[in-house]
């Protein structure tokens, strides 16, 4: 684990482009936070931080994918799943801005840009994929596992070409090979890894559903829509 | 209804957290991950992972600004690597939940319903 670091260090991308990225990210964050007011009460603040806490944690447990590379879980399908859009995407910045601080993983020079892949588009993707796939899947454990996991795997891809894209834009190295032969490792090395933290999120989705599906944010605006079931679950 | 209290699924929540990062993060690979693959590629490196010649985005990489005693998932003094990466996990987790838990408390809707009503305060 000893000298590893996870997201983009300082000096991959150049200094405006990163300072560009870190802007937007600072006005998405602002509004995520005014977002957030909405959804956070008493039950759910306290949820919130455990959810950016456990994401820490998964994000040191690394995964073989392929011989020599490895990779891990980003959380933002987790995050959104768990604790809606706005206030996740606040979780999975927490998280990185933790490492970058204190961890040194992620150069403080590149935080806009680890925040606009992970926390922001993410997130965006993964929640919504959930919001979608949730109106149209059986109501099951096995509906809501499936969509936990097709919603980590697109997340995952979706940031990691949010990486390409930032580094089109700022690249500082001129490549031999092409951009889109970067694009195509990312994308097929972040399918696997999307594989690895789709069968985490489900199985996390899953057990938290299983002792308290009050906290899973995204069954309860389902629960709000007057079904039968769940009218009989009101009495 | 034997329902978990929220108090105690979150406490419970930290311990798997904990032992997650504090345990299990030594068993993890210590294999370049996707992204940083992806910034190898172009290049070769040697067997500790140094980059020896060829083009790459991770050739331009620099150094972290800040560093600290626990940069890069270690605790600096502390050299028994397993100790080392547990003790990194477990404060990460503790100061990501502190900061996280703080923030959104400081920020969250504080109901109307909830807040003291007239009744309340005459009480």
């Amino acid at each position: 684990m000893k000298g590893l670091a996870m997201h983009i260090a300082n000096g991959i991308v150049n200094l405006p482009v990163s300072l560009a990225f870190a802007a937007l990210a600072a006005i998405a964050l602002t509004i995520c936070v005014i977002r957030a007011r909405q959804d956070l009460d008493d039950r759910l603040a306290p949820m919130a931080g455990l959810v950016a806490a456990f994401i820490f944690a998964v994000q040191m447990i690394n995964y073989p994918v392929l011989p020599g590379v490895s990779g891990h879980l980003l959380g933002g399908a987790l995050a959104v799943i768990l604790v809606g859009p706005w206030v996740g995407a606040l979780c999975v910045s927490v998280v990185l801005i933790v490492q970058s601080l204190v961890i040194s993983d992620g150069g403080l020079s590149a935080l806009g840009l680890n925040i606009t892949n992970m926390a922001l588009i993410g997130t965006a993707a993964g929640y919504l994929l959930v919001a979608l796939l949730l109106r149209v899947v059986p109501r099951t454990n096995a509906g809501l596992g499936i969509t936990a996991f097709t919603a980590s795997v697109v997340s995952v891809v979706l940031a990691s070409q949010g990486f390409i894209l930032q580094y089109w834009l700022g690249g500082e190295i001129e490549l031999k090979a092409s951009l889109a032969e970067a694009a195509g490792w990312m994308a097929g090395v972040h399918t696997l890894i999307g594989v690895g933290e789709g069968i985490i999120t489900a199985v996390t989705v899953l057990a938290v559903a299983k002792v308290r599906p009050d906290l899973v944010y995204a069954l309860r605006g389902l629960r709000r829509a007057p079904t039968p079931s769940t009218v009989e679950s009101a009495v | 209804m034997s329902r978990v209290k929220t108090v105690s699924f979150i406490v419970g929540g930290l311990l798997v957290a904990l032992l997650l990062a504090g345990v299990v993060s030594n068993y993890a690979s210590s294999s370049p991950d996707g992204l940083d693959s992806a910034a190898r590629r172009g290049c070769t490196t040697d067997e500790s992972g140094q980059i020896t010649g060829g083009t790459c985005m991770a050739q331009s990489e620099k150094e972290h600004e800040v560093g600290g005693p626990l940069a890069e998932y270690g605790v600096s003094g502390v050299d028994n690597e397993f100790l080392s990466t547990g003790l990194s996990g477990v404060i990460g987790v503790l100061i990501t939940f502190a900061v996280g838990a703080g923030l959104f408390w400081l920020v969250r809707k504080r109901r109307p319903d909830r807040q003291p009503t007239k009744v309340d305060a005459e009480r």
